[in-house]
């Protein structure tokens, strides 16, 4: 087996100097009943010929978002990633390496973890962001968690413009530990009815923008509101590209603001890894979950980087911890460092731009089509209201070769909204991307 | 895994200067001294070329950003440049034996680093057709088969995103099915006092208490403690097995059985089933669910710190209450269950958005194929080969914390050889950097004064092992000789060295910001 060094000698010399007659003498504690003596019902060992050519034919049954014209988001968006970007995560020091216990060997993972934070930070308009945590979803229901600690309140109220897979994450996590959640009905224009729900027993109200009908909103209302009843504001963000384009959280009031960074260097993945984004303002640190980075010195006075603050973790607090977070999403974090680093101010503001470009000829090809477009003002994502169910539509645009964006109902089958279509552009998209869409559209809902 | 602070200095000792020769750039040799990101100048720069928008965005108004984002950027040889020159500054498996205990870092094969990269994974977004996915989900189902296989167990949950994740899908099963039976009065978790923090921490954050179960002499569950503490108010025990003393529960059977007697769930920190893969099921051991860190046993790359993967195995008792989704066969070929509704109604929720990390399912995959039923099994002996080798090597000079009787995967030292040398365990650690290794775990397990947890795993060679053992020897004979200078300051050789943590955490500093000029960080 090519992975497995020992060679028959090695094991016989080894278990000399163990002083065990063979490898079975060190299962030994291990209860007669449970040692298995034959193998298990599995294939048997292969080469690497033979592996790469079982997962290059499930790939094959796979139809990649670069094959054609495709327009999924809904959380998940399809940019280009430059060649750097992958081959620098792929540096053994980087892939091989583990979280950073022994500052002395690990500045490099350290120092891209503080630039992490501080490109976070920015982005989000915020004062600290942690080194991440698994993504968004996961994120924002830890944000929820956060604002109970500090507010010491139970409700959390999340808008209807909440992505459902955020909402239901938080949910089951957030409400597992005792917090009430009242998620709203899933509405495009969610602002009146968040801020009518705030009262005193409030911890938080929890406002996606751009939302999951693609639909941005100047939060500062809703801040104005949760802070005037001593509620906090999260701000949550599934395409951490806006950020290029939009007012940050921070700037309308956000206290916390979590994101989903795949779509800063990292591929889709079929749903993961991805990376989440975490970011508070600086009072509300010591509340924080997960890893944070903070620069030092070293004993000769040299300026370093260490995981810091770690009374607030598991592997010191236990059961008084702020979250349960170990491993978190190191190398998609590298990933997004490195391609924020090559965008720069600039490149992000371009690529930003471009996006939102791409997405007006998408809605403007929409419109022609004949489609009503529910999103007034998006970012590069738009919900339309399509003749039928929506999931039978996007199923005759395939049969032309155009994957049209994500049903509604996929996300969640009970909000009556069956007609509902979910459709992004971004740099990726072409013209004739969007051509292709409109011609496959007009014949899917003449039918 | 995690190092605990508890028992170890945080502030470096005074220092002496690590070399004479000091170069006149602050660079050393290979390794340069490279600046933060933000101190490289590039405001305006960038390293991407894009074509300008036909459409701008007037239609936003004072929705879009009016000031200044405050980010740094680099043309692509100065990105590639810094980031080049910073993993410089990084240890990894690829360079030498990395023996965190219960982390399991072992060889990561680049084979699955490519097939993950195969477009037909990569580029596959999660709410696709499923028409379009179905290698995808053959994938996912093929996976589920083998981790079913080998743990014995009749289920599995694939989306939760890490070993803590894994625990808290675990312990979500079992609150479901316990409220389910009108048992929702279970409130409290039994967890051994040499758990991982993360099985109290996950127990506090379903709203259960957890009270600790004492350790025998010899590293084990203490039955009669156990016994004791069972009773109509707990849901659930978690225990690590083989242990995070890297033994074998040998009275598992009977602590699963007096836990069900009981009526409480046996959940098991399954961090350690490298020690056990192709020769033990958990299934076969009473256990009632299980996360397996695939980023461990199953090899994909730690990452500096993730991304993980963490399914949890479950057994037919509470495989109902396994959150959505899931992967189904029927008639046009595997769907994918994204809503619990008519299906499952008992399901208790979602972990995550979307299905997993599909990119570590892959990785995986491709390690199981590779290996095979034969080659996993030999993975669990060479695992348990090396650590006792090691602990039969290096117990020549210190002090296993449970001499009788073989270790699993890692072997455990405790501090006592140590006992008037002036030489902590922390320092001993440091000096193993001189020496060009990564230190062990160490003050882990917190039963154990000053442990040392040191796990090879079954891809070091013996000459790395013997190269390992003699240099720890080496250094543990320097200690009880005297030579205390050679801990006290180490490490001397590493990129940095010892770092202040008391000041980092006392006067947090954890963005860059400009600095006023002229005023240097200290």
């Amino acid at each position: 087996m090519r992975y497995l060094p020992l060679t028959p000698d090695d094991r016989a010399e080894m278990l000399g100097v163990i002083g065990a007659p063979d490898v079975d003498a060190l299962f030994a504690d291990v209860p007669a009943a449970a040692r298995k003596r034959d193998l298990f019902d599995l294939p048997l060992h292969a080469g690497e010929l033979e592996v790469e050519r079982e997962l290059a034919r499930l790939a094959a049954m796979n139809r990649p978002a670069g094959a054609g014209p495709f327009f999924c988001g809904a959380g998940a968006y399809r940019h280009h990633v430059p060649a750097t970007v992958d081959h620098i995560i792929q540096r053994s020091e980087f892939l091989t390496s583990y979280t950073p216990y022994q500052p002395e060997i690990a500045q490099g993972t350290l120092q891209v973890l503080f630039e992490f934070q501080t490109q976070v930070a920015a982005l989000t308009g915020l004062d600290v962001a942690n080194a991440s945590m698994y993504d968004g979803s996961t994120a924002c229901a830890e944000a929820v968690m956060m604002a109970q600690r500090v507010t010491r309140r139970e409700k959390a109220i999340l808008s209807g413009g909440l992505h459902p897979h955020y909402a239901a994450t938080t949910q089951t996590i957030a409400h597992a530990e005792g917090m009430e959640i009242v998620r709203q009905q899933a509405a495009i224009d969610a602002e009146a009815a968040v801020i009518e729900a705030i009262d005193g027993e409030t911890a938080c109200v929890v406002v996606q923008t751009p939302n999951v009908f693609g639909v941005v909103t100047d939060v500062t209302r809703i801040a104005e509101a949760a802070h005037a009843k001593g509620a906090l504001l999260i701000v949550v963000t599934t395409e951490a590209v806006s950020y290029g384009l939009l007012k940050s959280p921070g700037d309308m009031g956000a206290d916390i603001a979590v994101a989903e960074g795949q779509s800063i260097g990292n591929a889709l993945n079929y749903g993961g890894p991805y990376v989440g984004l975490f970011a508070a303002r600086e009072k509300l640190v010591r509340q924080m979950p997960g890893r944070l980075c903070g620069e030092t010195i070293d004993a000769e006075g040299r300026r370093g980087y260490v995981l810091t603050l770690s009374t607030r973790e598991q592997h010191i607090r236990r059961e008084k911890a702020t979250s349960n977070i170990c491993t978190n999403s190191g190398l998609c974090a590298l990933a997004f460092t490195i391609h924020l680093s090559l965008l720069g101010e600039t490149g992000l503001k371009q690529l930003a731009a471009l996006n939102h470009s791409r997405a007006r000829e998408m809605r403007a090809a929409l419109a022609g089509v004949g489609l009503e477009i529910l999103t007034p003002r998006f970012f590069n994502e738009i919900a339309v209201r399509v003749p039928g169910d929506a999931g039978a539509i996007v199923e005759k645009a395939l049969a032309d070769g155009v994957v049209a964006g994500v049903p509604y109902s996929r996300l969640d089958p009970h909000a009556g909204l069956d007609d509902v279509l979910l459709l992004a552009a971004t740099e990726t998209t072409t013209s004739d991307d969007i051509a292709a869409l409109a011609a496959a559209l007009t014949k899917a809902c003449a039918q | 895994m995690s190092m605990s602070n508890v028992g170890r200095p945080t502030r470096p000792e005074g220092a002496v200067a690590s070399t004479a020769h000091q170069s006149l750039s602050g660079g050393r040799g290979l390794l340069q001294d490279e600046p933060l990101l933000f101190e490289l100048g590039g405001w305006d720069k960038t390293g991407v070329d894009l074509p300008l928008p036909e459409h701008d965005a007037s239609d936003l108004g004072d929705l879009v950003r009016a000031g200044p984002i405050g980010l740094a950027g680099l043309s692509e040889p100065e990105a590639v440049r810094h980031y080049v020159r910073l993993s410089q500054k990084n240890h990894a498996i690829d360079l030498a034996l990395y023996p965190l205990g219960s982390c399991t870092m072992k060889h990561n094969p680049r084979l699955n680093e490519k097939a993950a990269r195969m477009a037909g994974f990569a580029d596959l977004h999660p709410l696709q057709p499923q028409s379009t996915t179905q290698g995808a989900l053959a994938l996912m189902d093929r996976l589920a088969h083998w981790l079913k296989t080998l743990t014995g167990m009749p289920a599995v949950a694939l989306s939760p995103k890490a070993g803590a994740h894994g625990e808290l899908c675990g312990l979500l099963c079992i609150k479901a099915a316990h409220e389910a039976a009108g048992q929702g009065h279970r409130r409290r978790v039994l967890v051994p006092t040499s758990a991982h923090g993360t099985n109290p921490a996950t127990a506090a954050f379903v709203g259960y208490s957890v009270t600790e179960i004492a350790q025998t002499a010899d590293g084990r569950v203490d039955l009669s403690d156990l016994e004791s503490k069972l009773g109509p108010d707990v849901a659930a025990i978690m225990v690590t097995n083989p242990n995070t003393c890297g033994l074998f529960e040998r009275d598992i059977l009977e602590i699963s059985r007096l836990t069900h007697a009981a009526g409480a769930y046996f959940y098991c920190d399954g961090a350690n089933f490298n020690a056990i893969v192709g020769r033990v099921r958990p299934g076969d051991l009473g256990v009632d669910a299980m996360h397996i860190n695939l980023h461990k046993t199953f090899s994909t790359p730690h990452g500096g710190g993730g991304p993980g993967a963490g399914p949890v195995v479950l057994s037919e008792a509470l495989a109902p209450f396994a959150p959505a989704p899931w992967v189904v066969s029927d008639a046009h070929g595997l769907r994918l269950v994204e809503e619990a509704v008519d299906e499952a109604a008992q399901a208790f929720g979602r972990m995550s958005a979307f299905h997993g990390q599909m990119g570590m399912f892959v990785r995986a995959y491709a390690y199981m194929l590779s290996h095979g039923s034969d080659g996993l099994r030999q993975v669990a002996e060479d695992a348990v080969l090396n650590a006792n080798y090691v602990k039969a090597r290096l117990s020549a000079e210190m002090s296993p914390a449970f001499p009788e009787g073989p270790c699993m995967h890692e072997a455990l030292f405790d501090d006592a050889w140590l006992e008037d040398t002036g030489v902590t365990t922390l320092d001993f650690a440091k000096a193993m950097i001189d020496e060009g290794f990564h230190p062990m775990t160490m003050y882990f397990p917190l039963v154990v004064h000053g442990a040392m947890l040191i796990e090879p795993t079954e891809t070091e060679p013996k000459a790395e092992l013997d190269r390992f053992c003699e240099a720890l020897l080496a250094l543990a004979r320097a200690a009880k000789a005297g030579d205390v200078d050679r801990f006290k300051g180490a490490p001397y050789l590493a990129p940095l060295r010892r770092l202040d943590e008391t000041l980092a955490a006392r006067k947090p500093k954890l963005t860059w910001k400009p600095e006023p000029a002229a005023s240097e960080a200290a």
